[in-house]
């Protein structure tokens, strides 16, 4: 069984507006690691809220873990990772990881116990105390995946995660997060800008085009896993490079490392709601 | 730290050095020269001396009477009662007609013109009716002027509440929508913690206007305990002895500037947000 079923999404915003996405069909399977890659405005953060039930289908159907995705959110399937990071100011990194946990009940030594192993998973050992604003920008990006895998969810949805970040800190999460993702076993679906990074990282990558969104193609990336900084090196790498580039030229938009235009959107239909 | 400090109070020192050598020079000045602005002569009268002023705390209000610094004292701390209650009920009304109106769109368009306009009546036309309806029903007499105060202290707080829940961060609300949260889950995590600061600030206004609002209400409420009676009482009294009115509203100065400062450090103890964003 799929964790994430889509079958036949669009997403129109207003009525008879703009197409956001067109006759998306994709079936995530259990422990894979799904980049969603495309120029600005081909809905790829719109999907992603699509799967996580943040936003409604237009028409179409969503199944995540064999029920519907709004079911799936009630059940606390998902983690989610935005490009910033939105902690809590006014917690501390303890507290903001142990944030959902908080909502689920959980009890403080419980909370504690957990928070303690996050905490040595991310790498943030001695910070616990801290606030966000005393972290640097890499390091809260560390605190916000800690608190979306706070409580194992089944799916992790991140949305250009590592997109406001340098390079350099951007190539260590990267690594980091495989290392996560071995360990944790859920399911990853990711939006990124960044066609290396999308290689690097994933099982495959899903590749779209912009107005209307749609699925150019899907690529199957095959380097062994574990993944390494020597990953980068080799020439099948490179080869799966040209393959996306290929598949996003042929998608008509070829921005891909520019920022998105379509946070803004989503925000509008928001106001809209 | 120790030399921010001494730096702020030597300011303090110095900005209230100066205004005072301002008030001294120009009545030195009008006197001198003979200035009149309309009506107004400068002399003895109209502008008393500082030293006059502030000295007048420390003689007798009456003959054989208690010192003038201790019948204020007591009437401040009168009126700092009614203001406290008024601020407590203003603000809590005011913060939860703000959350009330920030869950709905419909009452907020049906619901917050009238709330501005309430602010547009002068408080003078309020007062009586509030101490006519509240008087002989068990309520001691000062509550009418707690609830005039609590009427000027909960408007700005309304505001910058509906301001303060509604400013969340779209993604935030995402977030908490992602892990199931209910509508009093994302208020009591999310929006109230958002919210802070621009309650604070709203705090901040509504703490002196709790102050002004409980010495207006007292006239009309003819009350004679607090700093209102003592600013009517000395106001007849001001063709013998101006300086007593003078210290009466510069004691009232400082119950509104105490009244500030509470909130101000209850402000630091409370919020805990970057530094630059602590208004």
């Amino acid at each position: 069984m799929s964790v994430v079923s889509l079958s036949n999404v669009k997403k129109e915003f207003g009525t008879g507006g703009v197409v956001a996405l067109q006759g998306i069909n994709l079936d995530i399977e259990e422990r894979e690691f799904i980049s969603l890659i495309g120029p600005s405005g081909c809905g790829k953060s719109t999907l992603l809220r699509i799967i996580g039930d943040l936003i409604q289908p237009t028409t179409g159907e969503v199944v995540v873990n064999g029920k519907s995705a709004h079911q799936a959110r009630l059940d606390r399937d998902y983690g989610i990772v935005f490009q910033d990071a939105v902690l809590f100011d006014w917690r501390t990194v303890a507290k903001n990881i142990a944030l959902p946990l908080e909502m689920m009940g959980w009890d403080r030594r419980k909370r504690a116990e957990r928070v303690k192993k996050l905490v040595e998973l991310v790498e943030l050992t001695g910070f616990e105390g801290h606030h966000p604003w005393q972290l640097s920008g890499g390091m809260q990006q560390r605190v916000s995946i800690a608190r979306a895998l706070s409580f194992d969810p089944p799916l992790l949805l991140m949305d250009e995660p590592f997109g406001a970040l340098d390079e350099m800190t951007r190539e260590r999460l990267n690594l980091e997060l495989l290392q996560i993702w071995e360990r944790s076993g859920s399911t990853v679906t990711f939006v990124t800008h960044s066609i290396s990074e999308a290689v690097f990282l994933s099982t495959r990558v899903v590749v779209m085009s912009a107005r209307p969104g749609r699925i150019v193609g899907i690529v199957d990336i095959d380097l062994p896993q574990p993944r390494t900084a020597d990953t980068r090196e080799g020439p099948r790498f490179a080869e799966l490079i040209r393959e996306v580039r290929r598949l996003l030229r042929r998608g008509g938009g070829f921005d891909v490392e520019e920022p998105a235009g379509e946070e803004e959107l989503i925000v509008a239909e928001e106001g809209l709601q | 730290m120790l030399s921010n400090a001494l730096k702020r109070v030597g300011m303090l020192v110095a900005v209230l050095a100066v205004l005072c050598g301002l008030w001294e020079a120009f009545k030195w000045f009008g006197e001198t020269t003979g200035l009149r602005i309309g009506a107004f002569e400068v002399n003895d009268r109209t502008l008393p001396h500082i030293y006059d002023i502030v000295g007048q705390l420390f003689e007798p209000s009456r003959r054989n009477g208690p010192m003038l610094i201790e019948v204020l004292w007591n009437a401040a701390l009168f009126t700092a009662k009614e203001a406290a209650v008024g601020f407590a009920l203003g603000a809590s009304i005011g913060f939860v007609l703000g959350v009330i109106l920030a869950h709905s769109r419909l009452l907020q368009r049906s619901f917050l013109p009238y709330i501005v306009a309430s602010q547009t009546i002068p408080i003078l036309a309020i007062a009586p009716m509030v101490v006519v309806w509240l008087g002989g029903r068990g309520f001691p007499d000062w509550f009418s002027v707690s609830v005039i105060a609590a009427y000027l202290t909960f408007f700005p707080v309304t505001i910058n509440t509906l301001r303060g829940v509604t400013s969340v961060d779209p993604r935030a609300l995402e977030l908490m929508r992602s892990y199931a949260a209910g509508s009093f889950e994302i208020l009591w995590k999310l929006r109230l913690p958002t919210s802070l600061p621009y309650l604070f600030a709203a705090f901040k206004i509504a703490a002196t206007a709790s102050v002004v609002g409980a010495i207006i209400g007292e006239l009309p409420a003819s009350i004679q305990d607090g700093l209102g009676g003592a600013i009517l009482n000395f106001n007849q009294y001001y063709a013998t002895s101006p300086p007593s009115l003078w210290a009466t509203n510069l004691i009232a100065a400082l119950l509104g500037i105490t009244f500030f400062l509470i909130v101000v450090v209850a402000e630091r103890i409370v919020v805990r947000r970057a530094p630059e964003h602590v208004a």
